[in-house]
């Protein structure tokens, strides 16, 4: 028998999750539409963004410079590695790719590993989002109430940029044909590194605001990473509103098989996963020809 | 008959190759495998005698150093090390553990080697796998999941080289799963539950709702069982719903928002390593503690400090060692010092088992006077009594767990805390014998010497 309150709370729980995952998923399907480069060291830069803003809470004790710090960082960390290393391996087959970023995962993880240590830290949420909201069905805790509304304000402002700037225009139309936008004169390799950074930075951003919910340690963003590709997978490549649908379907799917057996969270994630491949294999909002 | 040769139809001449192939391919192991040279009466087995037959013996461990248990894993292989120390120079903590160690073992320097299990069963094999052929080690140890130990209790077996477990909670390492060449030192789900059962009765009452948190993995259920059959064969308790998460888990909510609705009066937390700390961080999140009680029934190391004293105050634990134990042991004593002043640090259980396992197994190649496996098992089966870190304690022969005491312990206030690592307060050191099962009740057989 269904428990109406517990549902409705699990719905709330997907809801959250799925925000989240779409905030770290619509870096990753942006970079991978715009430079054609499956960045495996997303989940490393989400728990970058974790780390870099526990740095800056430490020096500060405030939250908001937490998610400047964070999110700065891992946008400065992504030019970085752009401008250095990704931009080499344009030309590349698929495999370097996946293998340079693959690396670069491992080689942030273990830096982080050697500096920080691997017991987890904690950054509390500001002291205005502490404590319990209650919601009539259920107790929730108030930061990650907040935590949906800072989301949705953070994709509110990647969606601003990517349709309302004439950068973003440039971004999406590098995500349908790149080749196309360099022979128009415009500077295509400009614009990679700033689909890089700013994919970077939602994922560093991603990482700070949810240390609150999860306390950080070094392999905080490999569990995450799979499930972004999921997110990815169901929602469309390079499709920035299919990194949303994506990410909520897969939050709600995650929270209210929970509700039945938990144990089948994660099975019916990748039943859903299977069955979009199947029925659509581009993806939800995806469209054929992107690779 | 036409000679034409056909794409796809195989020549005679790669036909003879490829058996040759085959031929030369099941010949060479047999190769590698067939130096038997006996020594003494003993014939070669495993990496007898080969491993120590230098200056040096090789040893290896397994260890979780990346992953959820990593921070444990970290703690253990800090115990190793400083057993290794300690037998190669004869400390006097060792001395009282394995008398017949002078330095080194039987005149040999132990060399330990390490590798990052991830606390993934196949990972830890292959590693150990690669530590047999290369460096012909002639002991393992390992593991931080009972999933690993379980594998590389199968693994010691088959390749008739010593185990000796790392940290391993679930019932089945001695239980169902045991092997001749297998040995655990620390406590596990029945005894847990037999000796944190009585205080959780006493303390909370008979006819409680419990809620339970259980890892996927074998620990996790059976320990799971283990408590549960004791509360409510002896407590009357009722288990009104079990959490069951995948280990790696990071966001609980789902799982906390089911507790939440289930009307629960006490959780019962058997998720270890990192999964226990977010578990325990997010209940607090969600307002489930302190207006349930959360009990961890099997304690995990670094808990308190990460999750800090407050979630912690009042929280009733069962474990296999805590630092203040040296207020009542001396062995304990002497560990504590000489583990603090060589890491900065008080060890957690984690360490002084990894420590003890080691020590136990000097104590027993020493006392044999032999490399030789069987005569190694068979120092460890006779169940002589003796001193460890927890008072006097020996090996069971038909199953080869140690019989040794669980200790109960209440998260302290934070105000009462003497020092930063006062976290736990020590309720009761419970004999072990009375705890656990027989023998043979959850299915060992331990298997053949050779």
């Amino acid at each position: 028998m269904v428990n109406w309150g517990n549902f409705i709370s699990q719905c709330f729980n997907g809801l959250v999750l799925g925000a989240l995952l779409a905030l770290i998923s619509s870096g990753l399907t942006i970079i991978y539409g715009t430079l054609g480069v499956l960045n495996l060291a997303h989940g490393a830069m989400f728990m970058l963004g974790g780390y870099a803003g526990w740095v800056g809470y430490t020096y500060t004790g405030s939250f908001v410079v937490a998610v400047f710090v964070g999110s700065l960082f891992v946008m400065i960390v992504g030019v970085v590695v752009e401008r250095g290393i990704i931009r080499y391996f344009y030309s590349r087959p698929h495999e370097d790719q996946l293998l340079v970023t693959f690396g670069l995962g491992i080689v942030f993880v273990e830096a982080v590993r050697f500096f920080f240590g691997s017991l987890s830290k904690a950054v509390p949420p500001p002291p205005i989002f502490q404590g319990i909201t209650p919601l009539g069905f259920m107790f929730y805790p108030t930061y990650r109430l907040a935590l949906l509304g800072i989301v949705a304000v953070a994709l509110l402002a990647l969606y601003v940029v990517l349709y309302r700037t004439r950068i973003g225009m440039i971004v999406r139309a590098g995500i349908e044909d790149s080749v196309m936008v360099d022979s128009l004169g415009i500077d295509v390799y400009k614009i990679f590194m700033l689909v890089f950074g700013i994919g970077a930075m939602a994922a560093g951003f991603a990482g700070i605001v949810n240390a609150p919910v999860v306390s950080i340690a070094p392999d905080v963003g490999e569990a995450i990473l799979v499930q972004t590709f999921v997110v990815v997978v169901i929602g469309g490549v390079g499709s920035f509103p299919g990194a949303i649908l994506g990410g909520l379907i897969a939050g709600e799917i995650i929270s209210i098989t929970s509700m039945f057996n938990p144990g089948y969270a994660y099975v019916m994630l990748f039943v859903a996963m299977t069955l979009v491949l199947v029925l659509r294999p581009y993806g939800l909002l995806g469209t054929a020809g992107r690779e | 008959m036409s000679r034409t040769h056909k794409p796809g139809a195989l020549s005679r001449r790669s036909l003879l190759q490829a058996s040759a192939g085959i031929a030369g391919g099941t010949l060479l192991p047999q190769a590698f495998t067939l130096p038997a040279f006996a020594v003494g009466d003993h014939p070669a087995i495993g990496t007898y005698p080969a491993g120590s037959q230098g200056d040096t013996v090789n040893i290896a461990a397994a260890v979780p150093r990346t992953g959820t248990y990593a921070v444990q894993g970290e703690d253990e292989l800090k115990g190793w090390q400083l057993a290794v120390e300690h037998i190669n120079n004869g400390d006097p903590l060792l001395k009282k553990i394995a008398p017949k160690v002078t330095k080194g073992l039987l005149g040999k320097k132990v060399n330990l080697l390490a590798a990052d299990s991830a606390a993934k069963p196949n990972q830890a094999v292959q590693e150990v796998q690669t530590f047999i052929n290369q460096n012909k080690i002639i002991l393992m140890t390992g593991s931080t999941s009972s999933a690993v130990a379980v594998a590389l209790n199968k693994f010691a077996q088959r390749e008739k080289v010593l185990y000796v477990t790392g940290i391993s909670g679930s019932n089945d390492t001695t239980g169902k799963d045991c092997v001749r060449y297998g040995f655990r030192q620390n406590f596990y789900g029945e005894t847990a539950a037999n000796a944190i059962g009585p205080v959780l009765v006493k303390a909370y009452g008979k006819g409680k709702k419990a809620a339970f948190m259980t890892p996927d993995y074998t620990y996790g259920h059976t320990v799971t069982k283990s408590v549960n059959d004791y509360l409510t064969k002896n407590g009357g308790w009722t288990q009104v719903t079990n959490q069951v998460s995948p280990l790696g888990t990071q966001d609980f909510s789902q799982y906390l928002t089911n507790i939440a609705n289930s009307g629960a009066d006490v959780i019962v937390n058997v998720n270890w390593g990192r999964d226990a700390v977010l578990s325990v961080q997010q209940a607090k999140q969600f307002g489930l503690t302190p207006k349930m009680q959360m009990v961890i029934p099997y304690q995990i190391p670094f808990l308190a400090k990460e999750a800090g004293p407050e979630l912690m105050e009042g929280v009733y634990a069962a474990t296999d060692f805590w630092w203040t134990l040296e207020d009542k042991y001396p062995l304990a004593k002497m560990f504590v010092e000489a583990f603090d002043k060589k890491y900065g640090y008080k060890p957690e259980w984690g360490a002084n088992n990894a420590y003890m396992s080691f020590a136990i197994w000097a104590r027993m190649v020493s006392n044999a006077g032999s490399f030789y496996p069987p005569d190694v098992i068979k120092e460890y089966e006779k169940g002589e009594k003796f001193d460890s870190t927890v008072g006097e304690v020996y090996f069971r022969k038909e199953d080869h767990q140690l019989v040794r005491p669980v200790i109960i312990v209440r998260g302290k206030k934070p105000s009462a805390m003497k020092n930063k690592e006062d976290f736990w307060e020590v309720l009761e050191v419970v004999p072990g014998l009375p705890l656990m099962q027989k023998p043979d009740a959850f299915g060992c057989n331990l298997g053949d010497y050779t």
